[in-house]
């Protein structure tokens, strides 16, 4: 069982690409219909408790389930499991990358990814508040957070931390 | 690049550094990238803006959370296998503690009730602080014709077009290879 728990979500950690919830099919596919672990039920409920809680969606599912199924020990596994790809990929990624830092071909490549990240960026910003910004107070909250971040030093964890407290004063 | 002394006392700022980040990445993905550039560039000034893009550009193209990917990497930047280690136990740890703690004790009504409303006031917050960090990412990295073009093309792709982010990373790395490749090429017919 622990072993299952932990080759399972090292899978999903290999082959989830575009993180966050691009990884959801792939976490849904194998814990509810592969191994059923979870009825669909539990996973919608999971997904709340990611949604409010910090943290990748992909490592507070591996927590969960790994509670649900097997305790402590299995929640330390299934999440040490679903990280595992990600260590061992960036750190060879981060070396070539470190290695190679003054190839021309390479700072080439890098001339062209930074506009795509921006875009990626910006573009995650459009997506999210599409469903997001919907009303006047979410409009009005989100050019505060705007103002703030672009003309004060706060940090963004206190932005955060501010806006939660008035969302339970005005909501 | 220089790498600061791996010492205990850097090794545990880095570890609580990233636990900090994961205390504080609600809604997953791009909203920690805000958080970790402030710490990172700003506070810390352990990456310039130009190598956290180019950090992003490899931890998207890459599979596993955003968040993880950039720790392990920035980590290992810092101070190796060590470094990667501890940023991502890190980054880790706040999201394992609180999942724990969740599936221990089954939150109670009225404090979900507040959760929600928290949340509602974070979220548009969330989607300022990325729209921010993307333009802020812009602001350094898009001078020329080049930049521009494939910013606007790219974000056409993935807003409009629904095209996967990963298509856009390898297309973007290909174009820029190409427009080295010709300048060099150029450079040689001039000289």
């Amino acid at each position: 069982m622990l072993w299952e728990l932990f080759l399972t979500f090292t899978f999903i950690g290999a082959f989830s690409f575009g993180g966050g919830y691009g990884m959801l099919p792939l976490i849904q596919q194998e814990v509810v219909y592969n191994h059923q672990w979870l009825t669909i039920q539990q996973f919608t409920d999971i997904l709340a408790v990611a949604e409010m809680t910090p943290g990748p969606v992909a490592v507070n599912t591996a927590t969960y389930v790994g509670y649900k199924m097997a305790g402590v020990l299995g929640s330390a596994l299934a999440t040490t499991g679903v990280v595992l790809p990600s260590f061992v990929l960036i750190t060879t990624l981060a070396s070539i990358v470190i290695k190679n830092k003054d190839n021309p071909r390479f700072q080439g490549a890098f001339q062209g990814l930074r506009p795509v990240v921006v875009a990626l960026v910006i573009g995650a910003a459009i997506l999210v508040g599409k469903d997001t910004i919907v009303n006047i107070p979410s409009v009005i909250l989100a050019l505060i957070a705007l103002g703030l971040m672009e003309y004060t030093k706060l940090h963004p964890i206190f932005i955060l931390l501010a806006f939660g407290f008035l969302g339970i004063i005005i909501y | 690049m220089s790498r600061p002394a791996l010492s205990p006392k850097f090794l545990f700022t880095l570890f609580f550094s990233f636990f900090k980040v994961g205390c504080f990445t609600f809604g997953g993905g791009f909203a920690m990238i805000p958080v970790i550039q402030r710490e990172v560039c700003d506070n810390k000034c352990w990456m310039e803006q130009e190598e956290f893009i180019d950090m992003i550009a490899v931890t998207q193209s890459a599979p596993g959370p955003v968040a993880v990917n950039s720790s392990v990497f920035i980590g290992y930047k810092l101070a190796g296998i060590p470094g990667a280690v501890i940023a991502l136990l890190g980054t880790v740890l706040p999201s394992f503690i609180i999942i724990l703690l969740f599936a221990v004790f089954i939150a109670s009504q009225s404090g979900t009730k507040y959760m929600t409303k928290f949340f509602e006031g974070v979220r548009p917050a969330v989607v300022a602080l990325i729209l921010g960090a993307g333009l802020g990412m812009g602001k350094k990295s898009i001078k020329d014709s080049f930049s521009v073009i494939l910013g606007l093309l790219a974000i056409t792709a993935l807003v409009l077009f629904k095209i996967h982010p990963i298509v856009l990373i390898i297309s973007g790395a290909i174009a820029g290879i190409a427009r080295s490749i010709i300048l060099s090429e150029r450079n040689k017919e001039v000289s």
